[in-house]
C-alpha cells in the first residue's frame, strides 16, 4: 500500500482547510519561485522523467503533450486550458481536488503555463459544480492577492492569469476540442484533428489541454523530483492515482493509491470487499462508462494502470471503477449507459448521431428479452459500425460497453430473451 | 429567482449587468462570444429561464446573431428552456446511482412530490427530471437541487430531504449518511498521520 508519505492529495476528504493558509501548511506555495527558476525545459524534462500519464483517460505522456508547443512564441499568444468537465459516469476524483485542494491545482496551473509558454489559463469545470467553482475561484482571489499569480507570479517575473470558466450540462465538453468550441462560446462539438490543439487551439491559438489531476501533480513532482514519482507503479505506468469506487463493494470511496495496485488489493484495502463477499462479485467497469466491462476471473489479480487493464481488454480509463455483484441486472445496467450516449451524442457525426440511438434501440429490446438471439450479432455489427467512423471517441465509447456485454456476459443477455420467449410461447 | 418575467423584455439588473462587464473581460479582446455561457447562466439566475427575450438581449450585448446563442441554450442540458420550480430537483439514474439504489430514490421523490418525471408541482415550488451523471458516483445515489448535491440517498433520507424544503427548511447538503464527504463509511484508511509535514526532498 501507499505511503502517507507519497501521497500528494492530503486534503482528499476535506477535513482539512483547503485555503491558502491550509493549503501552505501543506506544503503548497512552498517557494514556487525555486521551482519556476529551473526554467522551461527543465520542467518539462522533469514531467518527462516522472512518466506522468495524462490522468483524463486516455494516458498520453504529460511533459510530450508540453514539448509539442511552439518553443517560443509568436503573434499568438499560448494558452493553458484545464479540462474539469468531470462527466464520465463513474469519476468523481477532480471534484475533489477543487472543492478541498484548489490550490494545487492553482499552482499546478502556473508551472504547467510556465512551462508551455502561457500567460493565460481557463479552468473548464462542469456546471453542476457550482460549489466546486466557488472554492476554486476563492482559492484562484486568494493566490492573485497573495502575489502568487498575477502580474509576475511569486516573484518570478511570469505574468499569469488564471480564470474559471463553468459548463453547462454536455458530457461531449470533456473532449478535448468540443471543449475549445465551447470555450469560445459556441456548440460544443469536436472538431477534426489534425490540427491538434498545440498548433491551432483557443481562438486559434497553440494550446495545451491537460486534465485537473494531471496538473495538480505536477508541483509535487517538480518539488520531489521525477524520479520519485516514477519510483511508484510500474514502468511506463508511474506514479499516484486517485480511484473512485463505486457500485457494489461494502464502503465506496475515493482514494489516491499506488499506479498498478491490484484489483482485489484495492477492494479490500479500502472499500471492505464485494459486497457479499468475493465470490458474489460480477463483473466490472474498471474505468469509468466507456471502458468494457471485465469478469471476476480477468479483473481480480490484475495491476490497476493503463497497460495491465488494456492486456486485460479493457482499460484504466479515469480510474473510475465501478463494480457489479451477482445481484446485478447486467444487461439493464449496460442499456443505461447506451441511452446516456445516445443523450450525450453531439449530432455532428451521422455513424454516432444515429448509431447511438440504434444501440440503445436494440438494447432496450435485449433488456426486455425482446429480441431473437441472432439479433446479439447484429447488434455487435451496428457496434463496430460506430467504432472507428466518427471524428471523437464518443461513438467508440458508446460502442466498447456494448462489445464487453457481449463478449463477457453474452449468456445473460441470451437468458433473457429465451425467458421472454417461453412465456410468450 | 421569478418564474413569471415578462417573456416580452429582459435586461440584467444593475449589479447583473456590472457582474456580465467582469465576466466579458475575462476573455480577449473581440473574443466576448466566449462570454455566452456564463451569461445566459446570469441570466437564468435572474429570472429563473432562458426566453427568448433573454437570448436576444445577450445576443446584442455579445455581438451574435441570436441563432448562435440559441444553438448554445439548446445543446447544453443546464439551460432551463421553460421556467422550472424554485426547487429544480434533479434525481441521477446513471449507472452508479442506479446500481445503489436510484429507482428507489427516484420513486420517492415522485410519491413525495406528486408529479412525474419532467413536471412542477401545482404550487410551483419544485420540477423534479432524471438527469445524467452529476459526477458523485462513490456517494450514490444522489440527487441536485439547485446548486447543492444531497448524497448517499435513501427512499427515506430523500423523502425527509423534499419535506424539509416543502417546509421552508435548508437542509444541509453532501452526503445524507453522515459520513465524511468521498471517505470510506466509517472513516479514511489512508491519510491517518499528521498531514504538516513539508514536501519530502528526494
Amino acid at each position: 500500500m501507499l505511503r502517507d508519505q507519497d501521497r500528494i492529495f492530503t486534503n482528499l476528504y476535506g477535513i482539512h482547510d483547503w485555503r491558502l493558509k491550509g493549503a501552505q501548511s501543506r506544503g503548497d506555495w512552498d517557494d514556487t519561485k525555486a521551482l519556476l527558476a529551473k526554467g522551461r525545459d527543465a520542467i518539462i524534462e522533469e514531467v518527462k522523467t516522472s512518466g506522468l500519464r495524462g490522468r483524463g483517460g486516455a494516458g498520453f505522456g504529460t511533459g510530450m503533450k508540453w514539448s509539442f508547443m511552439p518553443k517560443t512564441e509568436g503573434a499568438r499568444p499560448h494558452y493553458l486550458v484545464i479540462n474539469a468537465d468531470e462527466g464520465e459516469p463513474g469519476t468523481c476524483k477532480d471534484r475533489e481536488i477543487m472543492r478541498f485542494d484548489p490550490h494545487k491545482l492553482v499552482e499546478g496551473a502556473l508551472l504547467a503555463a510556465f512551462a508551455i509558454g502561457a500567460h493565460a489559463s481557463y479552468i473548464y469545470i462542469r456546471g453542476e459544480f457550482v460549489r466546486e467553482a466557488e472554492h476554486l475561484q476563492v482559492a484562484i482571489d486568494e493566490a492573485y492577492a497573495a502575489g502568487l499569480i498575477g502580474k509576475n507570479a511569486c516573484g518570478s517575473g511570469w505574468d499569469f492569469d488564471l480564470y474559471v470558466h463553468r459548463g453547462a450540462g454536455a458530457y461531449i465538453c470533456g473532449e478535448e476540442s468540443a471543449l475549445i468550441e465551447s470555450l469560445e462560446g459556441k456548440k460544443g462539438q469536436p472538431r477534426l484533428k489534425p490540427p491538434f490543439p498545440a498548433g491551432v487551439g483557443l481562438y486559434g491559438c497553440p494550446t495545451t489541454v491537460n486534465n485537473v489531476e494531471s496538473i495538480a501533480v505536477v508541483p509535487a513532482i517538480l518539488r520531489r523530483s521525477g524520479a520519485w514519482f516514477a519510483g511508484l507503479g510500474r514502468a511506463k505506468n508511474s506514479g499516484t492515482k486517485l480511484f473512485c469506487i463505486s457500485g457494489h463493494v461494502n464502503k465506496p470511496c475515493n482514494v489516491e493509491e499506488e499506479m498498478g495496485i491490484s484489483f482485489r488489493e484495492l477492494i479490500d484495502k479500502h472499500c471492505g470487499g464485494i459486497r457479499g463477499g468475493w465470490d458474489n462479485l460480477m463483473g466490472v467497469i474498471p474505468g469509468g462508462s466507456s471502458t468494457p466491462v471485465l469478469t471476476r476471473e480477468v479483473i481480480e489479480n490484475c495491476p490497476m494502470d493503463f497497460d495491465g487493464l488494456r492486456e486485460a481488454g479493457s482499460g484504466l480509463g479515469t480510474a473510475a471503477v465501478i463494480v457489479m455483484d451477482k445481484s446485478t441486472d447486467i444487461v439493464r445496467a449496460i442499456t443505461r449507459l447506451s441511452r446516456f450516449y445516445k443523450h450525450e451524442s453531439c449530432g455532428q457525426c451521422t455513424p454516432c448521431r444515429e448509431g447511438t440511438g440504434w444501440m440503445w434501440r436494440m438494447m432496450e429490446r435485449m433488456d426486455k428479452g425482446c429480441a431473437t438471439i441472432e439479433e446479439i450479432d447484429l447488434l455487435q455489427q451496428v457496434t463496430k459500425q460506430v467504432e472507428g467512423h466518427t471524428i471523437c471517441a464518443l461513438g467508440d465509447a458508446a460502442a466498447w460497453p456494448i462489445q464487453g456485454l457481449i463478449r463477457n456476459f453474452r449468456p445473460e443477455i441470451e437468458k433473457k430473451i429465451r425467458a421472454r420467449n417461453s412465456s410468450a410461447a | 429567482m421569478s418564474t413569471e418575467h415578462d417573456m416580452t423584455s429582459f435586461a440584467f439588473t444593475p449589479e447583473n449587468l456590472e457582474t456580465a462587464k467582469k465576466i466579458i473581460a475575462k476573455y480577449p479582446a473581440g473574443r466576448q462570444q466566449s462570454a455566452v455561457m456564463p451569461l445566459l447562466d446570469l441570466a437564468q439566475r435572474q429570472v429563473g429561464w432562458t426566453s427568448l427575450a433573454v437570448i436576444e438581449y445577450i445576443a446584442e450585448m455579445l455581438e451574435m446573431a441570436p441563432i448562435r446563442v440559441q444553438e448554445v441554450v439548446t445543446f447544453y442540458t443546464m439551460y432551463n428552456q421553460q421556467p422550472v420550480g424554485q426547487y429544480h430537483v434533479q434525481v441521477c439514474t446513471n449507472i452508479c446511482c442506479l446500481l445503489r439504489g436510484s429507482d428507489g430514490v427516484g420513486e420517492t421523490a415522485r410519491e413525495t412530490l406528486g408529479v412525474q418525471w419532467g413536471e412542477t408541482t401545482a404550487d410551483g415550488k419544485f420540477t423534479l427530471v432524471e438527469v445524467e451523471c452529476l459526477g458523485a458516483c462513490v456517494n450514490a445515489p444522489m440527487m441536485q437541487i439547485n446548486d447543492d448535491y444531497y448524497e448517499d440517498l435513501t427512499p427515506e433520507s430523500t423523502k425527509a430531504v423534499l419535506e424539509a424544503l416543502k417546509r421552508g427548511e435548508t437542509p444541509a447538503p453532501g452526503p445524507q449518511g453522515g459520513r465524511q464527504f468521498s471517505a470510506p463509511e466509517g472513516g479514511p484508511t489512508t491519510l491517518l498521520g499528521d498531514l504538516t509535514f513539508g514536501p519530502e526532498k528526494a
